[in-house]
């Protein structure tokens, strides 16, 4: 295949960006389309350029750290699917494909497709998990849990943590991974007694970290690459309702 | 080199116990002087820094990646063996350590694999309180299923993501240690030497790998969580930015490496496709419960369509073969097995390198909403990459560089012969032998951080005052300067080769003479074959930018260099281990009919290597594996 790049560059955080074109010839539709980048930065390297630089690690679809809007799309146009899933054979020859880096105000760009997402941590730390020390669990099976619920939870814990949502938001709204991982633990017998808690601190520290507001238009669930629901939008604004008039009235 | 193990007195099951009791405490008011840094935050890194900071130490944990929760333990699939018994089928904490023992063709320690089994059930209950969603039956009651090489139903696991959730639990620790302010994360920071002062570990030095930045940390204790050395085959199932680099330069600084050449290759991953490909695919072992492997009868038949080749012209060798373990043969067997068919020319697909699992018998059984409840998500990924149906025609597979039992050798306290540099996970070589079982690498990770290290590293921390070392001293400059010429070194290499190039070079080499199978004339060729790509790179490397930036090349560039230096143990290691034994196969030891030869009066033992200097060969020592426990036999799946 022989495709038509325009791939933003950007030199750090401080600097302006820019797009540049790339012609890249011979690219098999088996690659993925990391692989179609690795076959890029070779081709600038033998032209004695700079490569591009790109985040991506496992390559198998669920560490989440690649990330690239492609021709306008998270992770590109195939459904369910991370970049690094995303294979050639979607595209065909003769395309020209826009690469840019995931886009909001709280993750900022390091270089040129590589942004920061160190706010989603700064989520988890207010309130992502369940206060247990290591050695003081009871027997596993000592609480049982619906297969039903547990099924729930799993949907929800399959979050990967790319930021697809937030970069497909036009508010560049973080609420389905907040959701999805307040919804994982408040689903669960385990995660009861910091219910209230989790989601306040947790939407607290989403706000704090600068991410826009949720206007319900789920496109963060249509580029999700795990399927998130947005059921558990739903239920975050329920609980955090609940523990909000909770805590008004106690 | 004092390769002194440390395994406590008294019978097998009461070692852990008693080592328990006899180890040193630290006094909780002391424990907040003590500074202790990790290096790696996946299952071993995670769960360590996790509990020693619930335990009052001071920790800094550093990670290539940008977030802690990114570690490849995430892409483990299949599941963690617990000990349960609560399918009530026969399974024992003795039963897990014989079928660990033995699975890893009794090349491993027998008191650090009975530790191992007796801490699997506490995995399950630290991983159920934490959330983890494992499988439920309908009761509510944890779910299990068998898996690879074992006969009972001890693997807990959920859906096809158990390292994921797994990790995600640790990670959940972390992040509460985090933000109580009791570790300290370094995200995007890569370990690029190791302090030594007076013989013992006091710090480390990172590179930032956004700014280049290179800086001194100082501790008094230091974890190397660092994972596997699989990429150096280039191709395999690990992450891209998986890499050998802060293990090999502990063994540069003393650290003594064990076993190299014991290497996993993964019999169900994704076939390779072509020269782009960047890495493999791995298809959880799971499948193999439903699935059958078979290949063509005749090599005629082989470009054919499978649904074109009748029953009887198929060939479901492992059932033909092991009949008593069949499809679940163990990870090496099948793999070799694998190699054997398609040697034959019986391999189907591109190249010929590939056999089928089929899945048509189990979908006219339970029906394909079964199969697609069990594996949906696998099946998916597959047609992801290939672009085929398995639900309609047999998944093709090949076995794949997967895992590395080898590692920096360590004691019972997961000490390793530097003072103060510990070693956990896949880092370390201890308890896996020659092969390791399925689900067993997220229990052992677990193990070594949740349950082992808060209580072994008390044992050292006692003999030391706290402190640390001043990182303005001599030590630390030295050891920066050395990192820094390095580094400059390498940034200043403009010849016309890119890293990827030797990195891709490296691994063919790897792969053709050091993969599934060697001999002795193939490894020397290998060996010669390294120290000549090592003198290309040192002369024609191109990397472009410089090194106080963000600089993949760079990144790389050093990772690769360890890469090739490495290579070249493992391949003197596998050379001098006269025998066949688990992953290691060499040719010229196996029986008439092809199965592996072990060689216990000779190499019962770890191989252990001491850095000798730069172009030095370096030394091997011994350490005896001691079995009072269990018999060697021979090791058949028949």
């Amino acid at each position: 295949m022989k495709l038509f790049l325009k791939v933003w560059k950007q030199d750090g955080p401080q600097t302006e960006g820019r797009f540049e074109s790339h012609v890249l010839d011979g690219v098999s539709e088996d690659s993925s389309f990391l692989e179609m980048l690795d076959q890029l930065n070779e081709q600038l390297l033998e032209e004695g350029k700079e490569p591009v630089a790109f985040d991506h690690d496992c390559r198998e679809g669920i560490c989440g750290t690649c990330s690239l809007n492609i021709n306008g799309f998270a992770h590109g146009p195939e459904n369910s699917t991370t970049t690094c899933q995303l294979h050639m054979r979607k595209f065909e020859d003769g395309d020209t494909i826009t690469i840019e880096p995931f886009r909001a105000k709280a993750f900022p760009v390091i270089r040129d497709l590589v942004v920061d997402r160190s706010a989603f941590d700064k989520i988890i730390q207010a309130g992502g998990y369940i206060t247990v020390r290591t050695g003081s669990a009871p027997d596993g099976n000592a609480l049982p849990v619906p297969k039903e619920d547990a099924d729930l939870a799993m949907d929800a814990a399959q979050c990967i943590g790319c930021g697809a949502c937030v970069a497909s938001c036009k508010n560049a709204s973080a609420m389905l991974f907040t959701s999805a991982k307040a919804g994982h633990l408040n689903m669960l017998p385990q995660g009861q007694a910091e219910k209230d808690s989790r989601v306040l601190n947790m939407v607290a520290a989403m706000d704090e970290a600068g991410f826009g507001n949720c206007r319900n238009y789920g496109e963060c669930s249509a580029a999700c690459p795990k399927d998130i629901s947005l059921d558990y939008i739903a239920k975050l604004n329920r609980d955090y309702a609940k523990a909000k008039i909770k805590k008004v009235f106690s | 080199m004092n390769l002194d193990s440390k395994i406590p007195e008294g019978p097998l099951s009461d070692k852990w116990e008693n080592h328990r009791f006899s180890s040193k405490l630290v006094n909780p008011a002391n424990k907040r002087k003590f500074k202790i840094i990790v290096v790696g935050s996946g299952l071993a890194g995670g769960s360590a820094a996790a509990t020693l900071g619930e335990l009052g130490y001071n920790v800094d944990c550093f990670c290539y990646q940008d977030t802690p929760r990114r570690a490849h333990s995430i892409a483990a699939q299949g599941g963690i063996n617990g000990a349960k018994n609560y399918q009530n089928d026969g399974d024992s904490v003795h039963r897990l350590f014989y079928d660990t023992i033995k699975g890893g063709d009794f090349r491993s320690r027998e008191a650090n694999v009975h530790r191992l089994a007796q801490n699997s059930v506490n995995i399950i209950d630290q991983c159920v309180a934490q959330g983890v969603p494992f499988a439920r039956e309908y009761g509510g009651l944890l779910a299990n299923r068998s898996f690879g090489g074992a006969q009972v139903s001890r693997t807990f696991y959920a859906r096809g993501q158990t390292g994921q959730q797994l990790l995600l639990g640790a990670y959940s620790s972390l992040s509460r240690q985090i933000a109580s302010g009791q570790v300290k994360m370094h995200v995007r920071q890569e370990m690029l030497d190791l302090i030594v002062v007076d013989g013992h570990a006091k710090g480390i030095i990172t590179r930032n790998l956004s700014t280049g930045e290179l800086k001194v940390w100082t501790a008094d204790a230091v974890l190397l969580c660092t994972g596997g050395y699989g990429n150096v085959y280039y191709k395999s199932t690990n992450a891209i930015g998986c890499n050998v680099t802060a293990n090999f330069r502990a063994y540069r600084r003393g650290a003594g490496f064990a076993n190299p050449c014991f290497t996993q290759i993964h019999p169900t991953c994704i076939p390779v496709s072509g020269d782009h490909q960047s890495k493999l695919t791995l298809m959880s072992e799971s499948l193999r419960n439903d699935g059958r492997v078979w290949v063509p009868k005749n090599v005629e038949d082989c470009g054919k369509a499978p649904s074109e080749i009748p029953e009887d012209a198929r060939d479901y060798y492992l059932e033909r073969k092991y009949p008593s373990f069949g499809n679940l043969a163990p990870r090496d067997i099948s793999s070799r097995s694998a190699k054997e068919a398609c040697d034959e020319g019986r391999g189907v697909g591109p190249g010929g390198r590939g056999v089928y699992l089929d899945f048509e018998d189990s979908i006219n059984r339970l029906g394909e909403n079964v199969i697609r409840e069990r594996y949906g998500n696998l099946f998916e990924m597959y047609e992801r990459i290939t672009g085929e149906n398995a639900y309609q025609r047999p998944m093709r597979i090949y076995p794949a560089i997967h895992y590395t039992m080898g590692g920096l050798w360590v004691d019972y306290n997961l000490m390793s012969t530097i003072p103060g540099c510990f070693v956990l996970g896949e880092a370390n070589f201890s308890d896996h032998g020659a092969n390791r079982l399925g689900a067993s690498a997220l229990m052992q990770g677990l193990s070594d951080g949740y349950f082992v290290i808060p209580y072994t590293i008390g044992n050292y921390l006692t003999t030391i005052s706290p402190g640390g070392i001043d990182p303005d001293g001599e030590a630390a400059r030295q050891t920066m300067e050395s990192v820094k010429e390095r580094v400059s070194q390498l940034v200043s290499a403009k010849g016309k080769r890119s890293s990827r190039s030797y990195h891709k070079e490296l691994g063919q080499i790897m792969w053709d003479y050091a993969g599934m199978a060697r001999n002795e004339p193939g490894l020397k060729k290998a060996i010669g074959q390294i120290q000549d790509l090592r003198d290309d790179f040192n002369k024609n490397l191109l990397v472009t930018g410089t090194g106080e930036e963000y600089n993949m090349e760079l990144e790389r560039s050093g990772r690769v260099r360890d890469f090739i230096d490495f290579g070249e143990l493992l391949c003197r290691d596998a050379l001098d281990r006269n025998e066949s034994c688990g992953g290691h196969f060499r040719e010229e030891f196996q029986t008439e009919d092809g199965e592996a030869t072990r060689n216990d009066e000779d190499f019962a033992h770890a191989a252990v290597w001491e850095y000798k200097g730069e172009g030095e060969i370096p030394a091997r020592h011994e350490e005896d594996l001691k079995f009072e426990e269990v018999k060697l036999a021979v090791r058949s799946y028949k």
